[in-house]
């Protein structure tokens, strides 16, 4: 005796879904791209916030009187900032050092003796101390007038800035992606609701509820866009490792800082499921819909 | 042989409990100045006044065109009635809810004139669809709906799809589905269009034990000749309009 291995609406068969897997497949792998690019740019966001909170840096610009007077202007900004109560530290770098930060930028130019450089001084804050900056600022300069206080805060702000907009552009090629999977879903939903017009209406007369209808529809949908979604997630990672292996060398703002966590991981794993589950419900509402237009 | 339903229930699901439930002498079906219309087309039926007590049996006759099957469309909940009102099971059909109109359909078995079987399913599985969408599980109901199907006569079609089944053992097949869960009403609409008269009769007889055990059954039909032979009373639908007949035999 056979078992009903067979579901009252064939939906297996049906051409209008067979594209569906295919589809979530592309979305999730763009999904979870943009999502690991937001996650890396938050990461590094965070680095560069904790990095930089609690310092300080003087800049001293080069005394045209020459260099001997330049190291005294460098000692008097320390004797002033050792003195601050809020300050934990205070340390020159050398005219060496200073040099060094620039070679990036101007190659051997840097090294050549008779260029002046601005020479720097690292400041260390005492844990959770607030000074005024304004102020401390104003000492300085009345102190040594060619000393500029830098608290980061003008190049932190811009950075942030920037890094926000590639998190919301993520965050909108994810909203996209989930609204492109949704609609193909109901498009099937339809094309399929339209096909079985005839067994459904059957359902119906022989006292089927609307519920047990539309659980078919969304299991189909659902096993389409879970297939589709693995698929998809399985590339991304592909793509993702293979990225961290051609690009983890190049220092770009701490990008290569930024390691992926079990947690961020866990964020990229649940994009398959979450593609299941929303072909789930948009598969669900639009059978419910449609059929709530019969008596 | 005896008729198998009895089994089958025992094993189904209970039917869902109706709201409002008829009490013992009321009116199975009551229909009051119904009219009905497709869309904005003219009124098939006009004032359409009747009742059927439980556990009666009428044939529906009339002129092909008179309005049977759209009588019956109403009776099964196909279709809302422009105007007038339906009341099955003492409830008024289009005062219900529609989550609570499966419900009273399942109390109700329908032999469709077209059979409307699911193609891709096997005899068996179609006829097993009546119990399943009401909760039964397929195992559970297999063997009472393999013997409903061998009672049809169909011993050796189980596992046919309808594709590959005659009219007739389509139309036993449509039978089989309307009456495996023991309906309180049965509709059928030309149920012996397809077959011989003996199988007819066969038919006939098995609503009329089923009629016995409590179900009360309405058989649209335009065959005199099968009407001739049961005492049951007639709805004559004409213009529209229903007037009940006595029965042909012993009239």
């Amino acid at each position: 005796m056979a078992t009903k291995e067979t579901a009252d609406l064939p939906l297996r068969h049906d051409a209008a879904s067979r594209f569906v897997p295919y589809l979530i497949a592309v979305m999730v792998y763009l999904s979870a791209l943009a999502l690991a690019g937001a996650m890396v740019i938050g990461g590094a966001v965070g680095g560069w916030t904790s990095g930089l909170r609690g310092t300080l840096t003087v800049h001293i610009l080069p005394n045209p009187a020459g260099n001997a007077a330049t190291e005294k202007d460098i000692a008097a900004v320390l004797a002033l900032l050792r003195a601050e109560k809020d300050v934990a530290s205070a340390k020159a770098l050398d005219e060496a050092a200073s040099r060094a930060l620039l070679k990036p930028w101007l190659g051997s130019t840097a090294a050549a003796p008779g260029l002046p450089v601005p020479r720097l001084i690292d400041v260390t804050l005492k844990s959770g101390a607030q000074p005024d900056i304004d102020a401390l600022s104003a000492r300085l300069r009345k102190a040594v007038p060619r000393a500029e206080l830098d608290d980061h805060r003008r190049w932190l702000g811009r950075l942030l800035t920037f890094a926000g907009s590639l998190e919301t552009i993520a965050l909108l090629v994810l909203v996209l992606a989930a609204a492109a999977a949704a609609l193909a879903v109901i498009f099937a939903a339809r094309a399929s609701l339209a096909v079985h017009k005839r067994a459904i209406e059957i359902l119906h007369l022989i006292g089927a509820h609307d519920t047990y209808i539309a659980v078919q529809f969304q299991r189909r949908a659902f096993m389409q866009a879970t297939m589709g979604g693995v698929i998809g997630l399985g590339a991304a990672i592909v793509s993702l490792l293979a990225m961290g292996k051609l690009f983890g060398g190049v220092e770009l703002f701490g990008l290569s800082q930024v390691r992926f966590g079990p947690l961020n991981w866990l964020a990229l794993a649940l994009l398959a499921p979450g593609a299941g589950l929303l072909a789930l419900v948009s598969a669900r509402l639009t059978v419910l819909r449609s059929l709530a237009r019969r008596i | 042989m005896q008729f198998p339903t009895v089994a089958i229930m025992e094993s189904a699901k209970k039917p869902e409990p109706i709201a409002s439930a008829t009490s013992p002498e009321r009116a199975v079906v009551r229909f009051e100045h119904v009219g009905m219309r497709y869309g904005a087309g003219p009124e098939i039926l006009r004032d359409v006044n009747f009742t059927l007590p439980p556990r009666s049996f009428h044939f529906l006759t009339g002129p092909s065109g008179a309005g049977k099957s759209s009588l019956l469309k109403l009776l099964y909940l196909d279709h809302l009635p422009s105007h007038g009102t339906i009341e099955v099971f003492g409830r008024n059909v289009a005062a219900t809810p529609r989550t609570e109109l499966p419900a009273i359909r399942r109390r109700i078995g329908v032999v469709f004139q077209d059979f409307r079987l699911i193609d891709h399913l096997t005899a068996l599985e179609n006829v097993a669809l009546a119990l399943i969408v009401a909760g039964a599980r397929f195992e559970q109901v297999r063997e009472h709906v393999a013997e409903m199907l061998r009672w049809v006569g169909l011993a050796e079609q189980i596992h046919a799809k309808p594709a590959t089944l005659s009219g007739g053992e389509q139309q036993r097949v449509a039978i089989a589905r309307a009456v495996i869960g023991k309906p309180n009403l049965l509709l059928a609409d030309e149920p012996t269009g397809s077959v011989d008269d003996e199988v007819a009769m066969r038919i006939l007889y098995l609503f009329e034990e089923l009629n016995k055990m409590g179900t009360t059954v309405l058989v649209a039909t335009h065959n005199d000749k099968l009407v001739s032979r049961f005492a049951h009373p007639r709805l004559e639908l004409q213009d529209g309009e229903t007037s009940l007949l006595p029965p042909v035999r012993g009239s």
